[in-house]
């Protein structure tokens, strides 16, 4: 709605006062009988006014357009960890932990928002060498109300800020649910921190960072296409997820005891919000208002589509049945695959990348978890990391200049393109993304697990995390 | 005086109500109950995991009468909740030695 009106404003401005600029010439040569006294210098410094009071005009409509749409996208990410996530992770464990679930990924909108204003930020997108940022924007010194063009030309830093922001809250969220059921709180906290300091803040300024080693847009090293968080979010996230669900070991009784979901209605309902939020994540990567916006959102909702058919297809064929948890489950695979592709691909791309990740994150989630017999209890790696990583290889098969010319006009970006080159450099992104998960983690883990402990205590975890980290139920029965 | 408890499916508790109520029975107490007979359970599968649940949900009735109603009851119960297939439940019936209403202190059958 608004967008429509800034247009109608810009168009309205341009025929009323460029219009005639246009016509200069022409209008000019009529007007003498009106402006007889000027001498010529005067209507040319007046006509060089007007020209420079429309730039000013002109850029106030687009900033006022892509701001508006920037600020709805950065609410709209936040919407995803808060209640989406929340909502779809909460549902999946069992009853006693639904709290101590869905406070975890508060907590991380919380913690995580007053250590980007502390430090985060700077690391991440500060400036600095090619593998991290540096502290001059610390406690957002120099982050003000002006753009800053080598980020996003039209919308005020801030808005990048705290755009940016909303993806660093949920990229950590998204590792709780492997660890979930059993994590003490304390210990959660200290690993998010320090999680978010060493590999986040890094990966984020390889890849979008200036001068980041992998960044396409602004002169990397190793150009990888990553548009709206394949690697930074989902690979980082899902890797340390597997890590962090093997490392703390199985929840008591898995996978003898029965866990199933106390809730697919809530999942349901978190996983809905996901996938409309999603198009905040993907489309307000474009960071602007414009079609680049609109092909990054067609290929969400696309790739959301063809993984939840995919997922429940193989679903259908193995089991027998579609189930609502297999269907929201393959639309967050689609939606994560998608992510790093989202604003590079056409449309019929985005259903090929979507069903490729539905029925492969349903083989990662149902098969090979068995095979490994690890506990990723709300499958974090089979969805985020599994997604992710399928996401940005295929990434470097379909980019398409027509979509997104970042590689300069006409120069073939993806493989079917003929730049087969940039699969390899998918692949970089992808190991590095991974390295730096495993290697990063397991420090970090190690070093709380030696502090503080990681994991509650077995009576704590029989009582459930909602009674034991927090005091309260999330359901009362009594009363 | 005996106790009747039944164990019906959840679907058949308000005919089997109504039924009871219009014998004449006033008070009744309804437990919402899990179970299973000779009926087992299902298989419920999340993400690939197989769970069987063999616990379903029921209803578990509680009704006090005095003897020369219990066949009536028993009757009114039988009718109102038999579908004729597996799970439709059981009764059980057993003596009760008292009843007391909290309110008055009155006592037998007076109480019920």
């Amino acid at each position: 709605m608004r967008v429509a009106v800034v247009k109608v404003y810009l168009a309205l401005l341009l025929t009323l006062v460029g219009g005639p600029l246009l016509l200069g010439q022409k209008a000019m040569a009529q007007a003498p009988a009106t402006a007889a006294s000027a001498t010529p210098a005067d209507r040319l410094a007046a006509l060089e006014k007007q020209a420079a009071d429309n730039a000013t005009a002109i850029a106030t409509a687009q900033t006022s357009g892509d701001n508006a749409w920037m600020l709805v996208s950065a609410a709209l990410v936040l919407m995803m960890s808060g209640p989406g996530l929340a909502l779809f992770y909460g549902g999946l464990v069992r009853k006693k932990n639904v709290l101590g679930t869905m406070m975890q990924t508060f907590a991380m909108m919380a913690v995580i928002t007053v250590l980007w204003a502390f430090v985060t930020y700077s690391l991440a997108f500060g400036d600095g060498n090619a593998f991290i940022g540096g502290f001059h924007n610390m406690f957002l010194h120099g982050v003000g109300l002006l753009p800053d063009p080598k980020y996003a030309a039209t919308i005020p830093l801030q808005t990048f800020m705290v755009y940016q922001l909303m993806f660093a809250i949920i990229t950590p969220a998204l590792i709780t649910g492997a660890f979930a059921e059993r994590m003490k709180f304390s210990s959660m906290l200290v690993f998010m921190i320090l999680w978010a300091l060493f590999i986040y803040s890094p990966m984020a300024h390889m890849v979008w960072g200036k001068g980041g080693f992998l960044n396409a847009a602004l002169g990397g090293r190793i150009p990888c296409l990553d548009f709206a968080g394949g690697t930074v979010v989902h690979v980082t996230s899902g890797v340390s997820a597997l890590v962090t669900a093997i490392y703390l070991g199985k929840r008591l009784g898995y996978p003898k005891e029965p866990m199933p979901p106390h809730s697919v209605v809530l999942s349901f309902i978190g996983a809905c919000l996901l996938w409309v939020g999603w198009f905040g994540f993907n489309a307000g990567s474009a960071l602007s208002a414009g079609t680049l916006a609109t092909s990054a959102f067609i290929a969400t909702h696309f790739g959301a589509a063809a993984a939840a058919v995919g997922w429940s297809a193989a679903e259908w064929l193995r089991q027998g049945k579609a189930s609502a948890l297999g269907a929201i489950s393959g639309a967050v695979a689609g939606l994560v695959a998608i992510t790093p592709a989202a604003g590079f691909v056409t449309p019929m791309s985005a259903l090929w990348i979507g069903l490729f990740a539905g029925v492969f994150c349903y083989f990662m989630v149902v098969k090979v978890k068995a095979w490994f017999s690890y506990d990723d209890s709300l499958d974090a790696f089979g969805v985020h990391g599994a997604g992710g990583t399928l996401g940005a290889i295929l990434t470097g098969f379909f980019a398409n200049s027509t979509i997104n010319p970042i590689f300069g006009a006409g120069k073939p970006t993806g493989l079917f393109e003929g730049n087969w080159h940039q699969v390899l450099n998918q692949a970089a992104g992808v190991a590095i993304a991974w390295t730096i998960s495993i290697v990063g983690t397991l420090i970090i883990l190690f070093l709380v697990d030696k502090v503080m402990g990681l994991r509650v205590s077995v009576d704590d975890e029989r009582d459930g995390l909602d009674l034991s980290q927090h005091g309260e139920e999330g359901y009362d029965w009594a009363h | 005086m005996q106790k009747i408890e039944a164990v019906i499916q959840p679907s058949k508790l308000d005919s089997v109500k109504d039924a009871l109520v219009e014998i004449g029975v006033d008070g009744m107490t309804i437990l919402e109950a899990r179970g299973h007979g000779r009926q087992k359970g299902h298989t419920e599968v999340y993400r690939g995991r197989e769970y069987s649940v063999d616990l379903l949900p029921k209803v578990k009735l509680e009704v006090v009468v005095t003897d020369e109603m219990l066949d009536r009851a028993v009757n009114a119960i039988i009718g109102a909740a038999r579908t004729g297939t597996i799970g439709d439940g059981k009764i059980f019936i057993s003596k009760i030695d008292e009843a007391i209403r909290i309110r008055n202190d009155e006592r037998g059958e007076i109480a019920l």
